[in-house]
């Protein structure tokens, strides 16, 4: 048991201090860091060129020279992000990657090639066109541009077997993480709504090859538990991410459990499962055109709503549980869709528009609070 | 005898025709599409389908000042007051279905480009959903480069042959490769026609009275590929010239004092309130990034050309190019001054104007301000804070002027 709670600990860990945990992954790998914003950057391509990839989600902190960029209605991640890179947090990184998701993600793209000019940006911009041959071939072409780029950022080029064998890493850390997602519902108290996001998160900022012995450790050890009994309310969670921090930790004190998510910085992440067929540059493209249900990637049937009443039934889970992130587009253009679907399967929502940085809990507790009675 | 219509009768009449025929399409049972403003409209032209704009709409809606009722609907169906208000009026009216100011018929084809924003993927998306009809989109990678790359025009020249199919499975009508050809070449003529007339505000003063632009942007638009709107914007373009001529400036009582350009849409809900704040300086806006953004120009039947046009505009580019722009409009049409409309509802173009003004600044050496508003959200706007940078605009326009003022 203490093993097992060491195992947490250390993921917990190096999700609450990214900087420490990188330092260390740069320190055990001897690799240089090369950042990836959200929502999806090809980090097969990264790691095969012999970079260490991680995540660039946000943080909290005070904005003083953003403001320089963006205006005060930009969504809260990106501005701590140019905030972060104008005070220098970032100074160790190669290399910045930025996809062109939406519209504020170009604006960053070409934001950040002046507010910080010392640490290149390799955009990448995804097709929305996906499910046909030219989505797909324009996708295997912006790949090969960008590795291209990464080839010349490290001096070398990357052969196929190097790509393979990223791709293969890769992998396997989605089907471990999605064995995870399945197996820590049947550990709610072990495992709760805070830590089971911070031992997703804690994934960014480690190499993935290592993460994933321990991520096999951890489930490996969760599966010789006997299953735990957990009375609090059971939600599906959606949105962009599941934080500020403060948030989950409303969610232990209500002892709300999340049964499954569709965060794009959790399950969105690695529910696509790979095809078998083709180059690893075919079978990355090829999870960008399998994923369904992801905000940012467009589909003529939006199955998004679908999809979450069918998440909600096959875990008897009771509600649906929205973390928006304020100012966030395409996530707010969704939600309509999305809380029409589920209000005509009878599905609570739980709805709570989230920033990086906010004042004061008292209100979202509350809300919470009463959200949670109404459910028991 | 009979007296040559004005441009701006032909426009009028044109714009009442163009929602008229829609909505008698729509009642004899023909389809209609409903586009975004700087869609490859040549492919619909070409197999003679009845399109209208919700962009163009939602601006009239805006400027008629019956926004609010559409928005206010939109909110109460969980669309955040954070988006696009072009999206909530339009989200707003495919529910309501009515407006006094004019209405449009409600499509059975959605038609979606993505060059000018990821933000109409999301709404045109939410549209064909909820309407439950099929929608073609057309999607335009960002350009984070100056020009557009290769592998980007091949990705968007195969679009073009995919939403031909679908259009032909959707209609089941051939599509007319001559017919294709001959909109291409009036809609490439009609862009020319736009470009020269709005070109002629280089003339000191301006024959072109900017908030008059606003008003002819409808049609091109709205109605690219027909000849009748090239005939306008060639009236248009005559009387203007004719005008320059004579020395005629924007205003038939009192001086162009100042030429600027206004950055971004207007405020329609406030139109006329922001515009007689410019009369009364004398400030005229010569031009804005509209006139390049429909020069849409490419060799007939070059359908790799047409895709780069198409993906080539000012949102749609980099940062260097977006400031190339700016710095060439300040230079050719002698401005003096840069208004820039903090758009609440258009992300893409403000989250990059902050850079723009102090590189065009820099470069230019002309003075700017910047002022927040929304194009149809009518909450958002403050006339006092709009007075005010103005006001403060004039005052370094004039101090520049004075400066510059050589003895001989
Ligand atoms: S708007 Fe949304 S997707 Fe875009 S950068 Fe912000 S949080 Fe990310
Ligand atoms: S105003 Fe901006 S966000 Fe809205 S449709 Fe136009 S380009 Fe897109």
């Amino acid at each position: 048991m203490s093993k097992l709670n060491n195992l947490i600990d250390e993921f917990v860990e190096a999700a609450l201090s990214p900087s420490e945990a990188i330092e260390k992954s740069k320190q055990i790998t001897g690799k240089e860091i090369v950042g990836c914003f959200p929502v999806y950057t090809p980090e097969e391509i990264i790691y095969a060129a012999g970079f260490l990839p991680v995540g660039m989600w946000g943080g909290k902190t005070e904005i003083r020279y953003a403001d320089k960029y963006l205006q005060s209605f930009c969504c809260s991640i990106m501005r701590s992000n140019i905030e972060y890179g104008i005070k220098g947090v970032y100074k160790s990184l190669k290399a910045t990657i930025i996809p062109a998701f939406c519209d504020t993600l170009k604006c960053i793209i070409e934001n950040w090639k002046v507010a910080i000019p010392d640490i290149p940006v390799i955009p990448v911009v995804y097709p929305q066109n996906r499910t046909d041959t030219f989505g797909y071939a324009y996708l295997v072409a912006e790949f090969t541009r960008f590795k291209s780029e990464m080839e010349k950022l490290s001096g070398k080029t990357i052969s196929e077997s190097e790509l393979a064998a990223a791709f293969d890493i890769y992998e396997n850390y989605r089907s471990l993480m999605r064995s995870f997602v399945e197996i820590v519902k049947d550990y709610p108290v072990t495992i709760n709504a805070r830590k089971r996001h911070l031992i997703i998160k804690s994934g960014y900022f480690m190499d993935k090859k290592h993460y994933s012995e321990l991520m096999k450790e951890l489930i490996d050890a969760l599966k010789a538990m006997p299953k735990e009994k957990h009375s609090g309310p059971r939600v599906v969670g959606t949105g962009l991410i599941f934080e500020p921090i403060e948030l989950t930790d409303i969610f232990v004190e209500n002892q709300i459990s999340l049964v499954e998510d569709d965060f794009a910085q959790e399950s969105r992440q690695f529910r696509a499962v790979a095809r078998t067929e083709g180059t690893a540059m075919d079978k990355m493209a090829y999870r960008v055109v399998d994923l369904r249900g992801c905000t940012f990637l467009y589909e003529e049937q939006k199955s998004k709503g679908d999809m979450l009443v069918e998440m909600v039934k096959r875990n008897k889970a009771d509600a649906v549980f929205v973390s928006m992130m304020k100012f966030c587009d395409p996530e707010e253009f969704d939600y309509p869709i999305i809380k029409k679907k589920l209000d005509d399967a009878g599905i609570p929502i739980l709805y709570i528009e989230t920033e990086m940085h906010m004042d004061s809990y008292e209100q979202i507790r509350t809300r919470i609070q009463s959200f949670s009675e109404m459910l028991m | 005898m009979e007296t040559k219509k004005s441009s701006r009768q032909l426009l009028d009449e044109a714009l009442a025709k163009h929602y008229e025929d829609a909505l008698t399409a729509k009642a004899a049972g023909k389809l209609v599409a409903w586009a975004t403003s700087i869609c490859p409209q040549e492919l619909l032209e070409t197999m003679d389908i009845d399109v209208v704009y919700p962009e163009n709409h939602a601006a009239a809606i805006g400027a008629r000042k019956g926004a609010l009722t559409f928005i206010e609907h939109a909110e109460g169906m969980g669309y955040s007051s954070d988006i696009c208000s072009y999206a909530r009026v339009n989200m707003g009216y495919a529910e309501i279905q009515e407006f006094a100011g004019g209405n449009i018929p409600m499509p059975d084809l959605i038609f979606c480009c993505s060059n000018i924003c990821n933000t109409v993927i999301k709404w045109y998306e939410n549209l064909a959903v909820t309407l439950n009809i099929p929608l073609i989109m057309f999607d335009m990678p960002f350009n984070h480069t100056y020009e557009v790359p290769e592998h980007s025009v091949k990705y968007m020249r195969a679009q073009i042959e995919y939403a031909i199919e679908r259009l032909e499975a959707i209609t089941g009508r051939k599509f007319d490769y001559e017919r294709f050809a001959e909109v291409m070449k009036i809609s490439n003529e009609t862009c020319e026609w736009w470009k020269k007339a709005t070109d002629l505000a280089v003339h000191t003063p301006s024959p072109l009275k900017g908030y008059d632009m606003f008003n002819y942007m409808a049609v091109i638009v709205c109605m690219r590929g027909k000849t009748a709107c090239k005939e306008i914007f060639q009236t248009w373009y005559e009387e203007m010239k004719e005008k320059a001529a004579n020395g005629e400036g924007p205003f038939k009582d009192g001086e162009e004092s100042y030429r600027v350009m206004w950055d971004g849409i207007a405020c329609w809900p406030h139109l006329s309130s922001t515009y007689k704040v410019l009369r009364k300086f004398g400030i005229n806006m010569v031009t804005s990034t509209y006139p390049e953004s429909w020069n849409i120009r490419y060799e007939t039947n070059d359908l790799d050309g047409m895709a780069r046009a198409y993906s080539s505009n000012y949102a749609n580019r980099n940062l260097n190019y977006g400031i190339k722009n700016v710095t060439k409009l300040v230079e050719d049409f002698a401005l003096e001054g840069i208004i820039y409309h903090s758009n609440r509802s258009c992300k893409l173009m403000d989250f990059r104007q902050y850079e723009v003004q102090r590189r065009v600044e820099e470069a230019t050496g002309v003075p700017s301000v910047i002022f927040d508003g929304d194009q149809t959200d009518p909450r958002i706007f403050s006339q006092g804070q709009y007075e005010t940078r103005i006001q403060a605009l004039v005052e370094m326009m004039a101090e520049k002027k004075k400066s510059e003022v050589t003895y001989e």
